[in-house]
């Protein structure tokens, strides 16, 4: 246990926030390449490194792809590798995301969700990391930026478990946590160093003496599906060693991680499941809400990969009604794909919930609590008639 | 001006290097790959870390289970070989200065025309503008002969590749090659080479002082492809290497810190027909109607000769 002295309370933006999780980690290798809104995460990288502060070796790619290829060299070769992106870059490092996960590579990774062009936005949704749901990506998102703080160090113990070795993905909305200030509190220097401790990889290209072939052919008569199976594994195994870094974590911070976050959910009627900022917006409806005796609460997924079904069946099964509130949508899908996942989780328990699905918020458009309040009363409404008007609802949308 | 080649004390100094690229890949016989590899590894003493893009060496020397390397070898993707040997050499510059590693080590890309004229353009001009400390090597086979010899922007103007069909319309190839050494050189990198298998002294030679350069050296060696371009004895490639050489088609010149230098000239050059005509990708090119074809590419490999020359003479 840490005291209260070893605790460092400041005011900065999520980004600044990831930005110092990097430095206490201290990396071997940063490969990064700067995209809106994620930039100055970028640019407090190359400062660290100039002040000292950073030892890292700082690799200023010319794009995206460059910046995850340079990272799967770097862990390939024995080292710890990070970056931070958002939207096109996340999409434009879309196929060595892949090559990422497949080979095995711990690599850490902030995404400051953005949306797609066209037409080129540069506001919060989540349609970057969700464009990446199947990438073999470890997923974790962020409510502010203390989670994404937070979410960062643990992600570096996560992705190098011996029982996992998957690269982890660090999510948080772009502008309104990258560039809100907020309370956070840090932890020392030495702690995080402790916390995350040495990188011991299991294979080194530098290690001369014994020789591997990283990356080799594995297209005719070879191992491929097998591999990928070890790989799914991977991701299974991932779920246990998500929570006791999360529980080690709370030893050290005080801070608790699980798969989600329950809000007032216990004795709730209907419920809003978010991922992100949302979440702040929607504790506050909540709250509001449960003033006036309407039994309403939020679950926050906190790990979207490995995606926790069981889980969220569990927490939900007994509940009349379920929104999923989403900031991403897979166009010819009925809602977007965390309607989808949930609805297929709580299918097989029998009696379950209405789910239904509101997509909001799509390239930045504000999330205000009148939205929340229109979700809710639409699912305490379906809770009490047994079925919903429509299964997927657009909030905030402009009518023309 | 003669070339001296290496007498047989010579080569054998050098043989102890030669299982580090072993024998029992899948590349065609007479496949002009695997001698880069085993020439330009010829060229260091120093541990290697290698690095490949998909194309045909990769997929032929590492077909899981198997492995043809015995150095540390990582492919990762198409795009991307000059952007992974960046983060491997970073990696080790970090790990150097972490006091994890105590050892010098040399980084080498093997990479086609397709991984580096084309799509892996981009990463190769970030990783040599960043200066990363790394030999890339370019085994140019003149077309994407991985997938069944598709056009590249190396390929030859007049050659037949599947993407660049021979019809009523269409003599091959309307464009000539880019210059990807000149292209290179622009980045102001310390070391740039030309060389060609049929001259192993030469290409050697040029492999040492790109491992010996701190900072980055790029080889551009030209690699005959049996099936690409369409000859039938596949012991025929090096003649055909010698060939480009002689006609003045791939001329053998290094850039040391910016000044251009021949290291073979022809004491006459050769019509370029004595290298288009014993391949098969250029055969349409002898009929009557592609005699135009034929001049005009004469006239090229004229103009670019002698603008290498100018360059050489510091005339340019």
């Amino acid at each position: 246990m840490t005291t209260e002295t070893e605790r460092k309370v400041t005011i900065i933006t999520g980004n600044q926030a990831i930005a110092e999780a990097m430095r206490q980690i201290n990396p071997d290798v940063a490969a990064v390449y700067p995209i809106t809104p994620q930039t100055d995460v970028a640019e407090r990288l190359s400062t660290f490194v100039a002040d000292g502060l950073l030892d890292t070796v700082y690799v200023p790619v010319e794009s995206e792809h460059s910046a995850m290829s340079a990272c799967v060299g770097a862990a390939a070769a024995g080292a710890r590798a990070v970056t931070a992106t958002s939207s096109q870059g996340l999409a434009y490092m879309q196929e060595v995301l892949y090559i990422a996960s497949g080979l095995r590579l711990p690599i850490v990774m902030a995404n400051v969700n953005r949306a797609l062009s066209a037409p080129i936005n540069i506001h919060c949704d989540h349609s970057d990391s969700m464009g990446a749901r199947d990438s073999g990506w470890i997923q974790l998102y962020s409510e502010n930026a203390q989670e994404a703080y937070d979410n960062v160090l643990q992600a570096v113990r996560i992705a190098e478990h011996p029982d996992v070795s998957l690269p982890v993905m660090v999510n948080m909305d772009g502008f309104i946590i990258s560039h809100g200030s907020e309370v956070v509190e840090l932890l020392d220097d030495k702690v995080v160093r402790e916390f995350v401790g040495e990188y011991q990889p299991a294979f080194s290209l530098l290690d001369v003496d014994h020789p591997v072939t990283i990356g080799p052919f594995d297209g005719l008569h070879g191992h491929f599906f097998e591999h990928k199976k070890a790989q799914i594994e991977a991701m299974d195994r991932a779920r246990k060693v998500i929570l006791d870094i999360g529980r080690e974590f709370a030893s050290l911070s005080g801070r608790s991680y699980g798969f989600f976050e329950e809000y007032r959910l216990a004795d709730a009627e209907v419920a809003v499941v978010v991922l992100n900022s949302a979440a702040g917006t929607g504790k506050i409806v909540v709250d509001e809400l449960r003033e006036q005796g309407l039994p309403v609460g939020l679950l926050k997924l906190r790990v979207f990969r490995p995606f926790p079904s069981a889980e969220l069946a569990d927490a939900l099964r007994k509940l009349k009604a379920v929104g999923v509130l989403e900031r991403a949508v897979s166009p010819g899908l009925e809602g977007g794909p965390v309607f989808a996942e949930l609805r297929s989780a709580l299918f097989d328990i029998g009696i379950s919930p209405k789910v239904v699905s509101f997509i909001y918020g799509l390239g930045g458009r504000e999330f205000r609590p009148e939205h929340a309040k229109e979700a809710f009363s639409s699912l305490l409404s379906t809770g009490k008639i047994g079925h919903a008007s429509n299964l997927v609802n657009y909030l905030g949308l402009r009518r023309r | 001006m003669r070339l001296k080649e290496f007498s047989v004390e010579e080569w054998e100094g050098l043989s102890h290097n030669g299982d580090r690229f072993t024998p029992g890949h899948r590349l065609c016989a007479g496949c002009g790959a695997s001698i880069v590899v085993q020439q330009v590894l010829l060229g260091t003493d120093k541990p290697v870390v290698a690095c490949c893009p998909t194309g045909c060496l990769q997929v032929s020397s590492t077909l899981y289970p198997f492995t043809s390397w015995n150095v540390p070898y990582i492919h990762s993707g198409f795009v991307n070989a000059a952007s992974t040997i960046s983060g491997v050499e970073a990696a080790y510059r970090a790990l150097s200065a972490r006091g994890k590693i105590n050892r010098e080590i040399k980084f080498v890309v093997f990479a086609g025309d397709g991984g580096t004229y084309d799509i892996g353009f981009q990463a190769l001009s970030g990783a040599l503008e960043r200066g990363h400390d790394m030999v890339y090597v370019c085994y140019d086979n003149q077309a994407y002969m991985n997938t069944g010899i598709q056009r590249s922007s190396a390929t030859p103007a007049g050659a037949w590749t599947t993407t660049t069909a021979i019809g009523t319309q269409s003599s091959g190839k309307r464009e000539y090659e880019k210059d990807i050494c000149l292209c290179v050189a622009a980045h102001r990198i310390p070391y740039v080479a030309q060389a060609s298998p049929s001259h192993p002294k030469d290409l050697i030679t040029k492999a040492q002082k790109a491992f010996n350069t701190k900072g980055p050296a790029y080889l551009n060696i030209l690699s005959p492809c049996p099936p690409g371009w369409r000859y039938d004895d596949t012991g025929q490639g090096i003649k055909l290497a010698q060939l480009a050489v002689e006609t003045g088609y791939w001329p053998l010149y290094e850039v040391e810190d910016g000044i251009w230098r021949l290291t073979y000239k022809p004491d006459s050059k050769r019509p370029a027909t004595d290298w288009l005509k014993p391949q098969g990708r250029f055969s349409h090119l002898f009929r009557e109607e592609n005699q135009s074809v034929l001049a005009a590419f004469q006239q090229e490999v004229d103009k670019r000769w002698e603008e290498l020359l100018a360059r050489c003479a510091g005339a340019i």
